[in-house]
């Protein structure tokens, strides 16, 4: 278990962390989720030590470590850009931790050897650094921060450098990784795709401040506020209301779409939108659309109802919401 | 120079935004000896590719290269190669036995000796020094930093010889201070680190500044403390800048004349450096016994900076090789 209490830390003016206040359960894959200059990696690199709280304590595994330095937390920490050492060879990266803790040789090549193998680098141990890919460092860095046997690993927006596939495919495999060994793991990043992808419970920060914790289903669908919502998913305004694109319905026929919609409770009615854009996105259709009021949104619907439709741009449609995933505190009656 | 990256640790940061590197200070820095930035610039091309040849190209700037390499040869035949040769071509005045003989005469030996001996005590105490320098300013943030970075460049500025009055007036007979160090080598060892103080500091500063801070606290969070972090993660990315500076700052200072001139008192086998021996040779009219030295100095010169381009070549090459 990590607790952070009242954290508060104060750059200038500039206030990165507002009295934050977070558990984070022993062995669960947390993720920090917010946009740049939310306070999210200052939280984790104040757990890590690497940055001094202005007040507050931090605690891991019941020991209050907030007065310790980085070397006595008994942390792992990945960074976004790799921080290899680009003079050593893979083997000597991975095996830095134990080799300044004066291990034996024997037992540090074993264990070097496992991670590597664990992490999938397995005859790469005389590479230097400069000789991987983007996806191999980070995963080198990732045994390099395993091989102190850590109590709580750090992960700083550990895909973040890495391009669109590469970063897929990691972090299912940091998902399975984290599956096999269990050590309680915090993750930054600001892609909620991302979040929703590998934790299993999900902090939202926003301007220094926690929004919400919880696990990614309660927070995409119940969302605390605006701002999750938000954050969490792409959001229309409709009506006056935030729903989730792929829970609007759009409808040819008027008298349908009110008869339909008269069945939601605190609905915000059927608007009339002109179709500005049909978009096939793969599976899905995004269609934009201009209400009336000139309120522009979108709406995400299966490609067999956009078939069925026969939407052409310009053409007026009506449009209603479907969803449930509402914000709490607008609509409470919709929560689950 | 800028330390705002030092501040503002929030945030992902850049790979690697290469930070403007300050102008080198020394016009006197040989083609090719440059401390290892991030990147692995063409190194040498002028010296080296002219030397070699041109490769022929094609098109409008197949035409131009073999004229730019013209000039470039030209320029560097009549500036360095030229009188590089005829200086060669006198200390072999009377044979390869006559220059032996120059050479290998007790007070030129010596001469060289008392050089070497100083240049490398400067050397060494510019490599740690210097090092530390740098460290500062790039990483402390104090008051009146600009200026103190704005110094370290003020014996490069000021004429060598005056210099000398500098520190004779310092440390010369009644020394306010009450250090005489005039006619002593530590004499000579404090005018010499005052005119090679640039070298090690201005090619150390820019390799730190690029250096990535992440990387350090990657190995304190693996448990490493300050100590061992630099040493065996800071010190290994600095060693060829290092390297590149110490070397320069001792090839600068075998040749160093103008600054050891009024403090040293040219003592024979004590405090004559070589410079000094050559410069009394052309007064008492021996023209080979002052070339003969001068090659011995060139040959110095040159094996030391051939030798850091050997090492700081393969440690760049070990870090940039490709997969």
């Amino acid at each position: 278990m990590i607790t952070v209490t009242s954290a508060r830390k104060q750059y200038g003016a500039f206030a990165a962390l507002d009295d934050v206040s977070l558990d984070i359960p022993s062995g669960s894959l947390t993720a920090l989720l917010g946009p740049s200059g939310s306070g999210k990696s200052t939280l984790l690199r104040s757990i890590a030590g690497l940055e001094e709280l202005d007040s507050g304590t931090v605690t891991i595994e019941g020991r209050d470590v907030t007065d310790e330095p980085p070397q006595r937390r008994g942390i792992g920490f990945v960074f976004q850009h790799y921080a290899a050492f680009k003079h050593m060879t893979v083997r000597d990266n991975v095996a830095f931790g134990l080799t300044i803790r004066k291990r034996p040789k024997a037992e540090t090549a074993k264990k070097v050897d496992e991670l590597l193998e664990i992490v999938g680098l397995d005859g790469f141990q005389h590479r230097y650094p400069a000789q991987l890919s983007g996806g191999q460092r980070q995963r080198m860095a990732l045994a390099r921060a395993l091989a102190v046997d850590p109590q709580v690993l750090l992960l700083d927006e550990p895909f973040g450098a890495l391009d669109a596939k590469v970063r897929t495919d990691l972090r299912q495999w940091l998902r399975r990784l984290h599956d096999e060994v269990h050590v309680t793991t915090v993750l930054v990043t600001h892609d909620q795709e991302e979040a929703l992808d590998v934790a299993d419970r999900i902090a939202v920060l926003n301007k220094g401040r926690i929004e919400q914790v919880g696990d990614p289903v309660t927070l995409y669908e119940r969302p605390a506020n605006d701002f999750v919502m938000g954050f969490l998913g792409s959001v229309a305004h409709l009506g006056g209301q935030l729903v989730r694109p792929h829970d609007i319905a759009l409808e040819r026929d008027r008298a349908t779409a009110l008869a339909l919609d008269a069945k939601v409770p605190d609905s915000p009615g059927v608007i009339d939108a002109v179709v500005e854009r049909v978009v096939p996105l793969g599976f899905e259709v995004r269609v934009d659309l201009r209400a009336d009021s000139g309120e522009r949104f979108a709406a995400q619907i299966t490609r067999r109802d956009a078939a069925e439709l026969q939407l052409r741009e310009g053409e007026t449609i009506h449009a209603r919401a479907v969803g449930r995933s509402s914000v709490v505190d607008h609509d409470p009656a919709l929560a689950i | 120079m800028t330390s705002d990256t030092d501040q503002q640790r929030r945030g992902p940061r850049p790979e690697t935004d290469a930070a403007p590197l300050p102008p080198r200070p020394d016009a006197t820095a040989p083609d090719g000896i440059r401390p290892r930035g991030g990147d692995a610039a063409p190194r040498g091309e002028a010296s080296g590719g002219a030397a070699r040849g041109a490769r022929h190209g094609k098109g409008l700037r197949g035409l131009r290269r073999p004229l730019g390499i013209g000039i470039v040869t030209l320029w560097l035949s009549v500036i360095v190669l030229l009188p590089l040769a005829a200086l060669t071509v006198a200390a072999f005045d009377e044979g390869l036995a006559g220059f032996w003989e120059a050479v290998t005469a007790p007070a030129a030996l010596a001469s060289l000796w008392v050089t070497v001996l100083v240049s490398a005590v400067v050397a060494l105490v510019n490599a740690v020094l210097g090092t530390l320098v740098a460290w500062v300013l790039v990483r402390d943030e104090f008051r009146g930093k600009r200026f103190v970075n704005a110094v370290i460049d003020l014996p490069f500025a000021l004429p060598t010889i005056v210099a000398s009055i500098v520190l004779l007036s310092l440390y010369g007979p009644n020394s306010p201070i009450g250090v005489e160090l005039n006619a002593t080598r530590w004499g000579l060892v404090v005018a010499l680190l005052f005119v090679t103080l640039p070298f090690v500091v201005r090619s150390v500063q820019p390799v730190l500044i690029e250096a990535d801070r992440e990387v350090e606290e990657a190995a304190a969070s693996l448990g490493a403390t300050t100590w061992t972090t630099f040493r065996r993660i800071v010190l290994p990315t600095l060693g060829p800048a290092i390297l590149s500076g110490t070397g320069l700052a001792f090839a600068r200072a075998i040749g160093e004349y103008g600054s050891v001139v009024l403090i040293g008192g040219n003592i024979p086998r004590e405090t004559q450096v070589a410079s000094q021996y050559i410069q009394q040779q052309i007064e008492i009219d021996r023209p080979l016994n002052a070339a003969a030295v001068s090659v011995a100095l060139l040959a110095i010169a040159f094996v030391t900076l051939l030798l850091l381009r050997v090492v700081s070549s393969r440690s760049q090459r070990r870090e940039e090789r490709d997969a």
